[in-house]
């Protein structure tokens, strides 16, 4: 697994306390691993801060999954 | 008791009677203060009052990119940004029937919108620290109403909604939001009124009395504190009684 992807899930195992093997490609925040809307806002706020990148709001609404999030940092970093 | 060292408080309409009151109370409650208001000379005479601890952000609250870039201004000034008090407003007072669609717009404009735009640009430090405390000064008019006022009172029955809608949100982060609502206070404004009006006020008001600016300000420090963590979402009227509710 790519180094971008070990602390994405690094991140979202400690924000949403769920277990590491929890966190797969196709694994929805809100449906699979217990989030709410407000825990999507802080994580992508965490991703933000950890890659030194900016996420814009309309972008940030399509990272829904943990594939998703890795996917777009990415690209984007 | 409502110890507030360490904490970063914005203020804005810190030039006016009630703002300025409510920054002292905070700053003697040992928090930092950022200053906000139009008028530059009487927030640089209040911050050398204050002495350590207090700084000037001036900001003109109908421009909204001005409004946007207060928090962010207030924040690297104090090292921090933990209380946002949105207490400026202003009124353009006039029967409804005459009002101008400019009468309308300025004061929502200002006591509603910027208020908006100050609780949305903070919301993002206050959830990384887990800790926040929004206070809106809202009024008496904007539960009970006031003829010449429909533009005011909209504006802070707005607020006292969007306060109860936002502190849901956001609850679970350790942010609180609440609103003060002042009846009638000693202040410039209220001096200039006529006799005859101040003595139908004052029949009105079970103590018999205006309130005075400090003891707003007294609310609102409470509120800022942690000893009100669980107090969200609420109006505290300070109105000797006016209107009980």
């Amino acid at each position: 697994m790519s180094d971008i992807a070990d602390r994405v899930k690094k991140i979202v195992v400690e924000h949403l306390s769920v277990d590491e093997d929890k966190v797969v490609e196709g694994a929805s925040f809100i449906d699979d691993l217990g989030a709410d809307s407000l825990d999507t806002v802080e994580l992508v706020m965490a991703f933000e801060e950890e890659f030194g990148i900016e996420i814009p709001d309309d972008a940030a609404e399509t990272i829904q999954s943990f594939g998703d999030a890795v996917k777009f940092i990415t690209e984007a970093a | 008791m409502f110890d507030l060292k360490g904490k970063n408080a914005l203020v804005t309409g810190a030039s006016g009677g009630i703002g300025g009151e409510i920054a002292r109370a905070l700053h003697a409650q040992g928090a930092q203060v950022a200053l906000s208001g139009t008028r530059v000379e009487p927030l640089e005479k209040l911050a050398a009052e204050l002495g350590e601890g207090a700084f000037v952000t001036p900001c003109n609250l109908s421009d909204v990119d001005a409004v946007k870039a207060l928090p962010g201004q207030a924040s690297e000034a104090m090292g921090g940004l933990d209380i946002l008090v949105n207490n400026a407003g202003i009124t353009r007072d006039n029967i409804f029937m005459r009002m101008s669609d400019e009468e309308w717009q300025s004061v929502i404009d200002v006591n509603l919108t910027s208020t908006m735009h100050l609780m949305k640009a903070v919301m993002r430090p206050m959830m990384k620290s887990r800790w926040g405390r929004i206070i809106n000064i809202t009024s008496i008019v904007g539960v009970t109403g006031n003829a010449g006022q429909v533009n005011y009172a909209a504006s802070k029955a707005g607020m006292i909604g969007m306060t109860k809608s936002y502190a849901q949100e956001i609850a679970s982060r350790g942010i609180t939001a609440n609103c003060v609502a002042p009846g009638f206070i000693e202040t410039a404004m209220t001096a200039e009124l006529p006799e005859n009006v101040q003595t139908g006020i004052l029949a009105s008001i079970p103590q018999g009395r205006m309130g005075t600016a400090g003891e707003i300000a007294a609310a609102v420090a409470f509120l800022a504190s942690n000893e009100a963590s669980y107090v969200t979402g609420q109006t505290l009227h300070v109105n000797g009684g006016m209107a009980m509710i």
